[in-house]
């Protein structure tokens, strides 16, 4: 890729051994973060950037702790703030890979600002965002993403705020790459991250994770062996909106409502077609608010369109500025436009 | 009537205020006149005083807005204590400004603004130009500004609202006329301004120029003019500039000099402003800037580039300060260099946006949760926060640490004749970053500066992890009681390793004696001017400016020892003096004014005589 192309390339044969660090990874026993550690660890190597191009910063919480397992240059930041540390970083060096790993509760509570910004901005990074639904760190209290009703320390009869969506946050931002992923199928997620760090943009992509001590088994109506074929969509692009078993349900639309319709009997051209790369966020809307109960929970790249990055444009006009009036001296610097002289 | 009965009179120095409405132009007329003052030349300092509300409505005593222009034959430290000349164009600026015009003083007033309406808006019963006693304490010049503005345009083609909008250049003509300026000057800028686009604006506003500098010398106005000689200014090449310009130069030099670009994030926020829009527009200096989204992701980012290799900066006022006190901590324990300007205004709270103050300095201290210290330095003139601008980098690199520069609204927005330095006698800032060839240790300790050497992202074989939490010398988490209490120590040491670079104190005076009078910040032009005036009188009493606040110089403690009274002026309750009393234990007496306002060269000078005779 253009701007992340390696300048040099010490080792061109990185394997996953080489991002695992000497630390003790210390989530609980059973936690999600683990499958998603080992399938960044094997998505880094396949990238084609050399290692120490490679940035993972994080906030606070259970998934802020991430950067300490990756070896390769790591910041974990404050809690809410990566995404500003982020910037700073891509900013100063557009050659970085750049990573941001933060959680519902990092990213969309007291992080919120700050995402909304690095995704209408499009600073060409990449996020994941751990959802688990829950805060794990302070051990157990309901986060924005947690559903109404949720009881928790904090919530004894139950949580009363509407949940946040993350994918129709990032849609509402204009995020021009929002894709989802799930802990329990590494083979997505690698899949997931790889096209992730392809987009050139900002790339948001949400995981469903699951907390095993304080919101155990919340994604298994989704992707619980019992549920994934008849309550999962895997989007391919170019292909038909197909799930179940045999992929015979199919999504249609009827006017601007989308339904399930019987794929073996659909009339051709009914059923719809993925086309992530829509500009229009209609279609894109449709997919980040599909899910339980009526309808299966879309996982794979939702959106991606095109638009110029942050940083790109950054430094597009600092050598506009260059070319125009020169490179700064100190006699310009320092004189400015006006001087006197006192003999 | 003949020129020559317009006879001059010789002035060491004058302070002219020029007060109106915020729309009537104020700024731009103080702007000129110090721009023709300086040219002269003459030293000279300035002072704008503007509202907060952008456009308050028209006439009222919220919408005042001022501007004064302090210039003189000799050193000029302050904007002034009292204007000699206050220039008003309607009944709410009179209200406003008069109480501060010397008795005798000239008032030149725009009398086709005294309306019923407009006295009403200025709590006017009655009118007080037709008041005898105003008449007989000052020098009062009415003239119908707006009419002979207005007149002077009766063949221009602009519409009668766009000849209303001259008539602040025949108030600035006419006072140019008082003190004998030229005008050319301003005609140039005119022209520069709107010759090209708008020629018949740059037409009416010359036309409307002179005019006002004809009436004085054409008809029987004043008889008083005055004339301040060309001022004793040491040889060389000199331009004006305001505080917030100097700190971004600065910064940006202070980056070429460390070989590294410049990254600064800001939001806008009153007085800081200015700095950010000055480096948005010097991108071909290799300046990046970033309007970020709130004040945490402006130090945020500013803490990204750092990590990254280059020069992150970041500058706010007050309320932004207590924002980024997080990213301060992390800054610091992570041990990355990083420049926070605070350009302080009145607080608590939203305070008062526009008017300055001192009162961030235990924040600057102590404003963050944890051990958590990091150097400090103010700047004392609006030309010295380029050197504090620069210092700050200094520091900031050598120790890799955060370094707050304070400044303030008074500084930032002042203006005054900078003597351009040589580039050449800039030091080098330069730091290397670690060498890949070696094993790194994030950790590890440069044993004279006890600051750690940085490797950054790109770096082959260097890749690390650093974050918030604790870490041991190695860059590994740690919990251990032993290494928090060592990091906590070290990291204070390294600080306090600071001073070793700190230059002795300058004093004016004696290093002994019976008073000294001790300052920080923008102060140092009213301590000084007060105390040269008070040993010209044969006062025993000496003063210095204190540019260290943390680590404070090593020569302190002595200079203290040397003198019976230490007074301590200060613009907020008594924080330096607070801070010398228990660092020092000296019987400090503090001098307290928090009226968003300077202070004036008479306020000290009573506090001094007062002590000196208690």
């Amino acid at each position: 890729m253009a701007t992340e192309t390696p300048t040099i390339s010490p080792t061109p044969e990185l394997t996953r051994k080489d991002f695992v660090t000497t630390n003790d990874v210390r989530w609980c026993p059973g936690c999600g973060d683990y499958a998603i550690l080992n399938s960044l660890q094997r998505t880094f190597p396949e990238l084609g950037v050399p290692r120490e191009n490679f940035v993972v910063v994080s906030g606070i919480g259970c998934s802020s702790r991430f950067p300490y397992y990756m070896e390769t240059y790591g910041f974990h930041s404050i809690h809410g703030r990566a995404p500003s540390v982020a910037t700073g970083i891509k900013v100063a060096n557009p050659e970085l890979s750049v990573w941001i790993v933060t959680g519902d509760g990092d990213g969309l509570s007291i992080g919120g600002n700050h995402m909304l910004h690095l995704l209408r901005r499009n600073v060409n990074v990449t996020v994941l965002l751990f959802n688990n639904r829950i805060y794990g760190l302070t051990k157990g209290q309901y986060s924005p993403t947690s559903p109404v009703g949720t009881r928790t320390k904090t919530t004894p009869t139950g949580s009363i705020d509407n949940p946040l969506n993350p994918l129709l946050f990032a849609l509402g931002a204009e995020a021009t790459f929002i894709a989802r992923t799930v802990d329990n199928n590494p083979k997505h997620m690698v899949e997931t991250f790889k096209a992730a760090h392809e987009h050139q943009g900002v790339s948001f992509v949400e995981i469903m994770q699951n907390c095993v001590i304080f919101n155990d088994s919340a994604w298994d109506p989704v992707y619980g062996k019992e549920n994934r074929d008849d309550q999962m969509l895997f989007l391919d692009a170019g292909k038909p909106l197909l799930f179940g078993k045999n992929k015979d349900r199919g999504i249609r639309l009827n006017g601007l409502t989308p339904e399930i319709v019987d794929a073996t009997t659909a009339a051709p051209g009914d059923i719809l077609v993925h086309q992530p790369e829509q500009s229009s966020p209609l279609y894109s809307q449709l997919l980040a608010t599909m899910g339980l109960p009526e309808f299966p929970t879309p996982v794979g790249v939702i959106r991606q369109i095109q638009r110029p990055t942050y940083d790109a444009l950054i430094h597009t006009q600092v050598q506009d500025a260059k070319a125009k009036r020169g490179t700064g001296t100190w006699q310009e610097l320092l004189h400015g436009p006006s001087t006197w002289t006192v003999a | 009537m003949s020129l020559s009965t317009h006879v001059f009179r010789e002035m060491k120095s004058v302070v002219v205020r020029f007060a109106g409405d915020s729309g009537d132009g104020m700024q731009i007329v103080g702007e000129r006149f110090t721009d023709t003052s300086v040219t002269v030349p003459n030293a000279i300092a300035t002072f704008p005083d503007y509202p907060s509300e952008i456009r308050a409505p028209v006439g009222t005593i919220a919408g005042v807005s001022a501007f004064q222009v302090h210039f003189g034959s000799s050193a000029v430290l302050t904007p002034g204590d009292e204007p000699d000349a206050l220039v008003v164009m309607n009944p709410a600026a009179l209200a406003v400004h008069l109480y501060d015009l010397v008795e005798g003083g000239l008032l030149i007033v725009n009398t086709a603004a005294f309306t019923p309406e407009n006295l009403e808006m200025a709590h006017y019963i009655t009118n007080p130009l037709e008041d005898p006693a105003l008449l007989k304490k000052y020098d009062v010049i009415p003239i119908d500004i707006t009419g002979l503005a207005v007149q002077a345009l009766k063949d221009s083609p602009l519409s009668n609202r766009e000849k209303l909008r001259t008539k602040n250049f025949f108030a600035l003509g006419f006072t140019y006329w008082v003190y004998g300026r030229p005008i050319e000057p301003t005609i140039d800028y005119i022209n520069s301004k709107w010759a090209k686009k708008t020629p018949e604006i740059a037409d009416a506003n010359i036309r409307v120029l002179k005019a006002g500098y004809f009436l004085g010398e054409t008809t029987e106005t004043t008889r008083n003019r005055y004339m301040v000689a060309r001022a004793e200014v040491e040889p060389g090449t000199y331009r004006k500039i305001s505080g917030n310009e100097a700190m971004a130069l600065g910064l940006i030099a202070g980056a070429k000099k460390a070989g590294r670009p410049l990254l600064f994030s800001g939001y806008p926020i009153t007085p800081a402003t200015g700095v950010l829009e000055t480096l948005a527009a010097y991108k071909h200096f290799d300046v990046k800037t970033v309007q970020a989204e709130d004040e945490i992701a402006a130090i945020g980012v500013a803490l990204g580039a750092s990590y990254a290799g280059q020069i992150g900066v970041t500058a706010t006022s007050g309320p932004g300060m207590c924002l980024k006190g997080e990213f301060i901590g992390l800054a610091l324990v992570t041990e990355l260099p990083l420049v926070i300007v605070n350009v302080q205004r009145g607080g608590p709270s939203t305070g008062l946006p526009t008017k300055t103050e001192q009162s961030d300095l235990l924040q600057a201290l102590y404003g963050r949760h944890g051990e958590s210290p990091v150097p400090i330095v103010a700047a004392n003139s609006p030309s010295d926060c380029f050197r504090a601008a620069f210092e700050a980098v200094r520091i900031a690199l050598a120790y890799s640490t955060p370094v707050i520069v304070l400044s303030d609204g008074y500084l930032a927005n002042g203006s005054e004749p900078w003597k351009i330095p040589d580039d050449a006698s800039l030091p080098d800032l330069s730091v290397p970053f670690a060498d890949p060839s070696q094993p790194y240790v994030a950790y590890a300790r440069n044993p004279e500066t006890l600051s750690r050497t940085l490797a950054i992202p790109g770096q082959v074989g260097l890749e690390h992890r650093i974050g918030g939490l604790e870490k041991d010398s190695s860059g590994c988490v740690s919990y251990d009681p032993e290494n928090h209490s060592e990091m906590t120590r070290l990291r204070a040491a390294k600080v306090e390793a600071v001073a070793k670079t700190i230059p002795p104190l300058r004093i004016t005076g004696e290093r002994c004696g019976k008073l000294l009078v001790i300052g920080w910040g923008g102060t140092h032009g009213a301590i000084t001017s007060a105390v040269e005036t008070l040993r010209a009188d044969g006062y025993d009493v000496s003063s210095t400016n204190v540019r260290y606040l943390n680590p404070l110089p090593p020569d302190l403690g002595d200079l203290l020892k040397g003198f019976d009274k230490v007074l301590v002026p200060e613009l907020n309750s008594g924080q330096l003096c607070m801070i010398l009393r228990a660092r020092y234990l000296v019987d400090a007496v503090s001098l307290s004014k928090i009226k968003g306002r300077p202070f004036k060269i008479s306020e000290i000078r009573a506090r001094v005589l007062q002590l000196l005779n208690d």
